[in-house]
């Protein structure tokens, strides 16, 4: 346990002390997974996960501010994850359009945080964009609308497996987002391709407070790290009902599904509401976090959703180990920070070892032409990755396991 | 003791096929009742129509004098009927005792806020519903065995763990497709031990198919025969043996042979 706070500590004064440092930053990510892998009272690694998370993270991201933008994606990611962890892990419906609900979600709040609204609804009913307050009951109103989408979208694909659902789900991302794309007309509901600017953010209810304690901070500064707050929060309690739900009837009834359908209905599990379900509840947490993504980011458009997102996330959920909470979050985790951090820096490296005219053996960097740009293979090595993984750890990283149960019977 | 379980002129189609044809079939409370017949002659069949995977073209199909006719299979086993598979269908990568509470799902009575909130009820009922699995788990001699992966179990404890997992239910009607199917004479007299121990405990009745004979002969208190489609005896064991129509579904014409030779087979 002393080596997991040594590190958790010294990776954290590294990144403090070399800020722009990506391997300091690494150094700290892989110190809170060897907190996850202690053997230590489980009282002890929660107050040091919050530690880690909620106390240092946030004060290396005042350092520097790119690193908490990760974070926040991480945490993003993660939830995302979760949910369609639930879909494909538990229950095994694959699912290639999952980022629709993402970006029902995110267009719930866009349109009502922003003047957009006020296109297509008289200023004498309401006045657009909503003050921010209503963010908060956005959140919740987007897990009830993106988890109705979730259940629009189970309804027609309830008979269908396997290939036939994946390209069934596959059509409805895209519908949703061609609609994103359409809807400006005849009624301006989306503004097609444009976009929607400026969303409003949800109010720093807390800065008096923070005046009053003495802290000035400006907006620009505070956003982030609430921001950041935010979705941890939301990761938290994502954790929380994931957990909850895998292990109880319901959870079981999902995996039984996975394993054999027929089966499952023949012993009592109800299909149709069970698969609904499922359905809803993966689509509701991408729900919450389309709503954050777009005070976040406060300009949204149909580009953010695209197929390839529903691809991302679902190679996270691979890579981590499918119906694993565990391997969810950290296969959102190292596909995040690996995109993010690491191939942009390895090629922003070798980019400047190109720039300086460094030779490898014998041959001058300088002299690659631009069609080699290392820029260009951050996707394929990422794809040599995930192609490596499926070989050598098709399972994923870390496997669901097996609970044994301590059956209380018998007495 | 009254019919718990009855069809009237069920009939099922597959095309040009006459799975079954008018079948009329009746099931005492606390028998044991076996379906016989060659391989086709409808048996898997008729338990699909009375378990709700499939729906007949004609017939009528009442269960405690209600029809269960048009319900889904979980509606069904909610009711009280389940069965297990005859090619073995569990959920391989759940453990055994996992597989005996998906079984129980019918008789779970937590609200999705009940799960999330996790409150003394939840805890309760997880408890009530372990208890029970691994009194059933004993029951078919797994207790051992909890935790394993159920494809990992070797392929009699498989059918047995098929079995608790549909004691998980708490069915009054339990069907049986070919319990003894690849198993010893032993291991099979073993299994039908069992049978008669949980018919007294559970108040159960049974419904089997099954090829072998000398089992089904000695446990069945009434066989019925089927042969392509159609019902072509009933009654107990030895007035179905020395039914002449029965030895030639089995042998064909008569040249040769005694019944009792005959339904070997």
């Amino acid at each position: 346990m002393g080596l997991v706070v040594a590190m958790i500590g010294l990776s954290s004064f590294a990144v403090a002390y070399s800020p722009r440092s990506i391997i300091a930053f690494l150094l700290f990510q892989a110190s809170i997974l060897l907190l996850y892998f202690a053997q230590i009272p489980r009282w002890l690694k929660r107050s040091l996960a919050f530690v880690s998370l909620g106390i240092l993270m946030p004060m290396l991201g005042t350092i520097n501010g790119y690193y908490l933008e990760v974070a926040t994606q991480v945490g993003i990611f993660v939830a995302l994850a979760l949910g369609l962890n639930i879909v494909v892990g538990l229950a095994g419906l694959l699912d290639l359009g999952y980022v629709a609900f993402y970006a029902v979600g995110a267009y719930t709040w866009a349109i009502f945080g922003s003047p957009q609204a006020g296109k297509f609804i008289s200023a004498s009913v309401a006045h657009f964009p909503l003050a921010g307050g209503w963010f908060f009951v956005f959140l919740i109103l987007g897990v009830v609308v993106a988890a109705i989408f979730g259940i629009l979208l189970g309804l027609p694909v309830l008979r269908l497996r396997g290939d036939y659902l994946a390209i069934v789900t596959l059509g409805f991302g895209e519908v949703i987002r061609v609609l994103a794309n359409n809807l400006d007309k005849p009624i301006n509901l989306t503004n097609g391709p444009q976009g929607i600017t400026p969303i409003s953010r949800p109010p720093l209810f807390f800065q008096p407070l923070l005046s009053a304690l003495g802290i000035h901070a400006s907006p620009i500064v505070l956003y982030p790290l609430y921001l950041y707050a935010l979705v941890l929060l939301i990761v938290g309690v994502v954790i929380l009902v994931n957990r909850r739900l895998e292990d109880s009837h319901i959870g079981r009834a999902w995996e039984a599904i996975r394993e054999d359908e027929v089966a499952a209905q023949a012993m009592g599990v109800p299909l149709v509401r069970m698969k609904l379900l499922a359905f809803a509840c993966g689509a509701s947490f991408a729900g919450v976090m389309g709503v954050i993504f777009s005070a976040k980011q406060v300009f949204i458009n149909p580009e953010s959703f695209t197929f390839l997102e529903s691809i991302g996330v679902l190679s996270m959920v691979i890579l981590g180990g499918m119906g694993s909470i565990p391997g969810a979050i950290l296969g959102a985790t190292v596909v995040t920070v690996l995109n993010l951090q690491v191939l942009k820096g390895m090629s922003l490296w070798l980019n400047s070892l190109r720039n300086a005219g460094v030779t490898i053996l014998g041959y001058n960097l300088a002299n690659l032409p631009t069609q080699l740009e290392p820029a260009k293979y951050e996707r394929m090595i990422f794809g040599i990755i995930l192609v490596l993984m499926m070989i050598y750890r098709p399972q994923g990283i870390l496997p669901a396991r097996r609970r044994s149960r301590e059956l209380g019977g018998s007495k | 003791m009254g019919t718990l379980l009855e069809t009237r002129v069920i009939t099922k189609r597959f095309g040009g096929l006459t799975a079954l044809n008018q079948v009329d079939f009746q099931l005492e409370e606390g028998q044991i009742a076996s379906i016989i017949g060659p391989n086709g002659a409808g048996k898997t069949t008729l338990f699909n129509v009375l378990t709700g995977i499939y729906q007949p073209e004609e017939g009528e199909a009442t269960f405690k004098g209600r029809s269960i006719l048009g319900l889904r299979p979980d509606q069904i086993t909610a009711l009280g009927i389940c069965r297990t598979f005859q090619n073995i269908r569990l959920f391989a990568n759940m453990t055994v005792v996992e597989n005996v509470l998906v079984g129980m799902h019918s008789r779970v009575s937590l609200s999705l806020g009940a799960v999330l909130g996790r409150g003394r009820r939840f805890h309760e009922e997880e408890a009530r519903l372990g208890s029970r699995a691994s009194t059933l788990l004993e029951v078919v001699g797994l207790a051992a065995k909890t935790n394993e992966l159920a494809k990992n179990l070797p392929y009699g404890e498989q059918r047995r763990l098929e079995l608790a997992r549909a004691l998980g239910s708490t069915p009054m009607i339990l069907l049986l497709d070919e319990p003894t199917a690849g198993m010893t004479q032993g291991e099979a007299r073993s299994l039908m031990a069992l049978l008669r121990r949980l018919i007294q405990e559970y108040e159960l009745t049974i419904l089997l198919i099954e090829h072998n004979m000398r089992v089904v002969m000695e446990v069945s208190d009434r066989v019925t025969v089927l042969d392509y489609g159609e019902k072509i005896a009933e009654g107990n064991s030895s007035e179905v043996q020395k039914d002449p129509r029965v030895i030639e579904a089995y042998l064909g014409r008569k040249r040769w042979g005694k019944a009792t030779d005959a339904a070997d087979a």
